[in-house]
């Protein structure tokens, strides 16, 4: 326990340098790269203030996948990539770091005099646990206590990736998701797309089983298949699914639909929108996860994947 | 000083250092990268709030949490719109100057 303080001072150090490599790296694909340890060690901060649901959120989401998205388009923009150019002047750049230290230290007096005692909705997050047969505080606030928010927070992905598709090129609509990848069937890339799936679709599954009374949930484990779903199609093993495909529509539809249904079936059984009979509240709360965990999964992959570039054909 | 502390202090750092990243840096996607830092920061100093808040046998609070958990996700999905809008605009651009270009050779071969 005596080295735990130390751990915790060379991480915050460790985050805060990274940070600073993400920010001062010539290269954009550096700086990825510093993004996507800097979304690692984060998780690990967080597991460090005992929030581990968030934890495994920010690894997978914050780093992996946001990161994944930004090397893909680091790599694109690359060849033409300015020369380092027209950098502000010293003058500006010091006037907007006073700036920013002076938000940072008004930051640090508010984390260093907090209000006492300390806002917390803890004890009536634990009253009702027993009565939705859950264990695990946070999946409760996400799908019972605060569920409009989580059936709300569906839409918002759903119309992010509606923003992405517009984007593609007209003659496209309804095509492929992205260029084709260059298919190179013995490489480190092909091997891994073909042993990780396995195992991290059990482990994606796992995350949303488990989060009933454990750290995991329908974000995490929906990341994790969405995960090695890219996977399987940056090595070019599965083609990305044709944006203009009925099943796809559906399948993208399917959580919040489901979401929809059982709120509009909480007036009938149970007396209020989202509200869970007392009688089986877990069934009803896995027949929600189950669905949007898909959906989380196959919104997150084509966000990743971009809009159309590509005929169905092609 | 405890890891609560100390964590909410290095967030606050990252807010800073995602904050200056936004102004200063010229390219889109490194603005870009800047705000996922920064959106970082904010987050770990609301988990902060979540640590303060525990309470009933929790390690933290877990309302803060939960919406730490949503808003990542929908950080993310920004993030993707922000992206695909960059790319959409440098591949316009690199069309327009294709075009510019071999319109002139042409007009310079007539």
């Amino acid at each position: 326990m005596t080295l735990l303080p130390l751990y915790y001072g060379l991480l915050a150090l460790l985050v805060i340098g990274v940070a600073w490599w993400t920010l001062v790296a010539r290269e954009t694909m550096a700086a990825v790269i510093g993004f996507i340890a800097y979304g690692m060690l984060l998780g690990l901060v967080w597991a460090g203030i005992a929030s581990v649901d968030v934890a495994l959120t920010e690894a997978a989401i914050g780093g992996g996948v946001t990161g994944v998205l930004l090397l893909r388009a680091a790599a694109r923009l690359r060849p033409t990539e300015p020369a380092p150019h027209e950098k502000p002047g010293l003058v500006f750049r010091v006037l907007v770091g006073i700036f920013c230290a002076i938000v940072t230290i008004g930051l640090a007096v508010v984390v260093l005099f907090p209000t006492d005692p300390a806002p917390s909705l803890a004890i009536a997050a634990a009253e009702h646990l027993p009565a939705l047969e859950l264990g695990n505080p946070v999946t409760a606030v996400l799908i019972a206590y605060r569920a409009l928010d989580t059936m709300l927070e569906k839409v918002v992905l759903l119309l992010a990736l509606i923003g992405v598709w517009s984007l593609g090129p007209d003659r496209n609509w309804g095509g492929l998701p992205g260029r084709a990848p260059a298919v190179v069937t013995d490489s480190a890339l092909t091997f891994l797309a073909k042993l990780l799936p396995p195992i991290g679709i059990v482990f994606g599954v796992y995350l949303l089983w488990t989060s009933a009374d454990n750290p995991g949930g329908a974000f995490q484990g929906g990341t994790v298949l969405a995960a090695m779903w890219i996977l399987a199609m940056m090595a070019g093993l599965r083609a990305p699914p044709a944006i203009g495909s009925r099943a796809l529509r559906l399948l993208l539809l399917s959580g919040t639909i489901t979401f929809i249904v059982v709120g509009f079936a909480g007036f009938l059984i149970a007396g209020g929108f989202l509200s869970y009979p007392a009688a089986f509240p877990k069934a009803l709360i896995l027949l929600i996860e189950i669905p949007m965990t898909l959906t989380i999964a196959v919104t997150l992959g084509l966000l990743v994947s971009g809009p159309a570039e590509r005929d169905k054909t092609s | 000083m405890n890891a609560a502390t100390l964590f909410g202090l290095c967030g606050a750092v990252l807010v800073g250092l995602g904050l200056y990243g936004i102004i200063v840096h010229h390219e889109p996607i490194r603005k870009i990268l800047a705000f996922n830092l920064l959106g970082g920061g904010v987050f770990v100093l609301f988990g902060i709030i979540a640590r303060r808040g525990a309470a009933a046998g929790f390690g933290g609070d877990p309302v803060p949490q939960a919406l730490v958990i949503t808003g990542i996700v929908v950080a993310f999905s920004a993030s993707a719109v922000a992206v695909t809008l960059v790319m959409r605009l440098f591949e316009v651009n690199e069309a327009a100057r294709r075009e510019a270009r071999s319109g002139h050779s042409a007009e310079d071969a007539g």
